[in-house]
């Protein structure tokens, strides 16, 4: 499963995130950092997608957006929440229309903590998610669900 | 024989070759933004994990059309690796395009439409060079066949300097680079997502990246084509000037933004008009 890895593209999404998140995002693809030499490609497309990437938590406008996303994604798929926000609400947890973080609404594989995360800590994420992503397609794989 | 043998390394060779010219694409890339780059395999990395994905589809028919887009630019390159007409080569490729047109309509996503529409509008806004070029290679070797045309005693590009400006021009649009890359963008985030692609994923979008490296190898054995001649060192000649064409197409598409589509056409057509149209009747009259 070894060319599994070295190909994850993702999809980010930006919840209610204050863009701080984004723009770390948006870093680990510039020449400083270029999340590409890993493989790293930012699709714009959940179909093209293996890891979906969220920045901001969830609030009861975009739940449903991001339930389709993941949805559309076809397996195996893994999620990387980005940014403290994110992981549970953050600053914004006790706002009336924030529901939490991204785990109130899809199953989250790695959570990325810091405000905002740092470019380092979201590539460690990013290969972290690619090592659960390793285990699904090896158990997809074994399933035979993939012919 | 030879014929055969060239058709069967066209089939095997050309995905091995295409995605090598695609890594060091993005390699070249990646280096002229100052970036490391992905390494040199990255693009059969890719195709390997699509191929390994549960295969999703959001049309039944997308599948069926995206094999016959395969099939039919297979079919293509083979055709031309076999030494026969230039023009039918042409012709099939064109009907490929439609079926691939078909599987972005057939999603029904916005984006993937406006990306199909993009796609027919660009054939319309390439055609031309491409048949005019075929005219060239008639009148300068005075023979469709692509055989007679490599064998000829003189390299074509000595007659036809201005068709080889446009044919190279129309490249950017066929090989989908910036500032033409209006249908799909190798670069993600496009102003319509994926373009025509939108909504291919999984295996499919395996089988149209794949039918994109047969294409791309066509399209550098038509520029190879300007070339050949009976000489058999004409062949290093013509890698050379492959090698140099790929390079100006990475260059062109590093150096330039997308444009709108009227903007593609207008370009185009005085380029045609300019370079082909000015060779085809200095040609005319010489001859």
């Amino acid at each position: 499963m070894g060319k599994v890895s070295k190909s994850p593209w993702l999809l980010h999404y930006d919840g209610s995130s204050c863009n701080g998140c984004d723009i770390e995002v948006l870093a680990c693809l510039t020449p400083v950092y270029d999340a590409e030499r890993l493989g790293v490609m930012n699709t714009g497309d959940p179909m093209q997608a293996d890891i979906l990437v969220i920045t901001g938590g969830i609030n009861s406008q975009n739940q449903a957006t991001v339930k389709q996303l993941y949805d559309q994604m076809a397996d195996p798929k893994v999620v990387v929440a980005i940014g403290v926000c994110a992981c549970t609400g953050g600053v914004f947890k006790e706002c009336y229309n924030i529901l939490g973080g991204v785990d109130t609404t899809i199953p989250v594989d790695v959570y990325v903590p810091g405000c905002a995360a740092r470019p380092q800590a979201i590539i460690d994420g990013i290969i972290k998610g690619v090592e659960i992503y390793n285990e699904r397609a090896a158990k997809l794989e074994s399933k035979g669900g993939n012919q | 024989m030879i014929k055969v043998i060239l058709t069967i390394c066209y089939i095997l060779l050309a995905p091995l070759i295409g995605g090598l010219l695609d890594g060091l694409d993005r390699k070249i890339s990646a280096r002229m933004q100052r970036r490391v780059g992905p390494p040199l395999l990255q693009p059969f990395y890719d195709v390997s994990k699509l191929l390994r994905k549960k295969p999703t589809a959001v049309a039944n028919s997308q599948n069926f059309l995206l094999i016959s887009y395969m099939v039919l630019m297979i079919l293509t390159g083979a055709f031309f690796f076999a030494g026969t007409d230039l023009l039918m080569c042409f012709f099939v490729m064109s009907t490929a395009a439609t079926f691939l047109y078909f599987a972005g309509v057939v999603t029904s996503s916005p984006y993937a439409s406006i990306g199909a529409q993009r796609e027919l509008l660009a054939m319309m806004v390439y055609e031309p060079a491409v048949l005019f070029s075929c005219v060239g290679f008639y009148l300068a070797t005075g023979s469709f066949n692509v055989s007679e045309i490599a064998m000829s005693n003189k390299s074509a590009i000595i007659y036809l300097p201005g068709f080889f400006v446009a044919f190279v021009f129309i490249l950017t649009i066929k090989m989908r680079k910036s500032p033409f890359d209006l249908a799909t963008s190798h670069h993600p985030n496009q102003e319509i997502v994926k373009g025509i692609t939108t909504d291919i994923g999984t295996r499919n979008l395996a089988i149209f990246t794949i039918t994109e490296w047969y294409e791309n190898v066509f399209l550098m054995a038509v520029v190879g084509l300007f070339i050949a001649n009976k000489n058999l060192i004409s062949i290093i000649g013509a890698v050379i000037v492959i090698l140099l064409v790929y390079f100006l197409e990475i260059l062109i598409d590093n150096t330039s933004a997308r444009v709108k589509w009227q903007t593609m056409l207008k370009t185009t057509w005085i380029v045609t008009i300019l370079f082909a149209g000015v060779n085809l009747i200095i040609l005319m009259i010489v001859k």
